[in-house]
């Protein structure tokens, strides 16, 4: 396979890689690393990946799983990172007309979000994924894909209100 | 749409009982508005979720086109070294032999010279013997 079969193999879903690992990762850069770092996985196994059914729905069970364990060797480490410290200049003008209005907030919100949710949300309302490829990208019974998105939803909806109470997030 | 039924939907999409028909159903009323003012609290999270959809991974991926001729590089150079190991050896070898030879030489030419010129002398050794013999004989 050439890089440029596989670049055309991958464009369809890199971006949404690229957008569970940011929601995962929080941080755009390391969203961007891993996003990479999942493509590189994919190229080297580029031999294989015809016997794969779905090379996307392989590539979202990769990102997944690599942002998780990134997430978990950062909380299991002394070196605790917050994410918003960092600072992203690209991103930042962005994100300061953004935090104003209710867009911002609702971003905000889903950060603080336990991962399961943010994924499963993720997935259903940003990425429109069917219920059925959610729970067989998550490995999650279909019950308990309903129960975290109602959740989630429900999360996104009180936290919005009260913001939209007090006026500023 | 009658404000109804987005009721309705809205209570499924939160209790996430809602196909995804009913909820693609919800999304495009949020997406269309106008919103019924009563609505207006859930647009936020709607229009977020349709944006955040649209964010791109700009990044090229460095694609290694490693291929399997970077093997045999690295096995022929080290042939090509390993040769040039060996037969640089043999010439230095060779040429080291050269020079113990003419080295021996010389110093054989040099022992054959010396060797000549004793026994240029021997010669007169012989005369001597003849002399002697010839005066026993005389006797």
């Amino acid at each position: 396979m050439t890089p440029s079969e596989f670049m055309e193999l991958v464009t369809p879903f890199k971006d949404k890689v690229f957008r569970l690992a940011k929601r995962l990762l929080i941080s755009t850069e390391e969203a961007e690393d891993a996003t990479q770092e999942v493509m590189l996985k994919l190229w080297s196994a580029k031999n294989k990946i015809g016997s794969y059914r779905s090379v996307e729905a392989f590539a979202m069970t990769m990102t997944r799983n690599f942002c998780l364990d990134r997430l978990k060797s950062k909380q299991s480490g002394n070196l605790k990172l917050v994410h918003s410290n960092y600072s992203d200049p690209s991103a930042s003008l962005q994100k300061e007309v953004e935090a104003k209005d209710s867009l911002g907030w609702v971003r905000q919100i889903m950060d603080e979000l336990p991962e399961q949710q943010r994924m499963v949300l993720q997935l259903r309302d940003v990425e429109d994924y069917e219920f059925e490829e959610i729970e067989a990208l998550l490995d999650m019974k279909p019950t308990a894909v309903r129960v975290t998105l109602s959740r989630a939803r429900k999360a996104v909806r009180e936290k919005l209100i009260e913001k939209h109470r007090y006026g500023i997030g | 749409m009658e404000l109804d039924k987005i009721n309705q939907l809205l209570e499924k999409y939160f209790e996430a009982t809602a196909t995804e028909a009913e909820e693609r159903e919800l999304r495009d009323y949020f997406a269309k508005g106008p919103v019924a003012p009563y609505h207006e609290a859930y647009a936020p999270m709607f229009s977020y979720f349709s944006e955040a959809g649209k964010e791109r991974y700009t990044k090229q991926v460095p694609l290694k086109t490693r291929s399997r001729s970077y093997g045999w590089v690295s096995i022929a150079a080290a042939a090509v070294l390993m040769i040039g190991l060996y037969f640089g050896k043999q010439a230095r070898d060779q040429r080291e032999a050269e020079i113990a030879y003419q080295e021996t030489r010389k110093a054989l030419g040099l022992i054959a010279q010396n060797l000549d010129r004793g026994t240029e002398k021997v010669a007169y050794l012989g005369q001597f013997e003849q002399t002697k013999k010839k005066l026993l004989n005389n006797d």
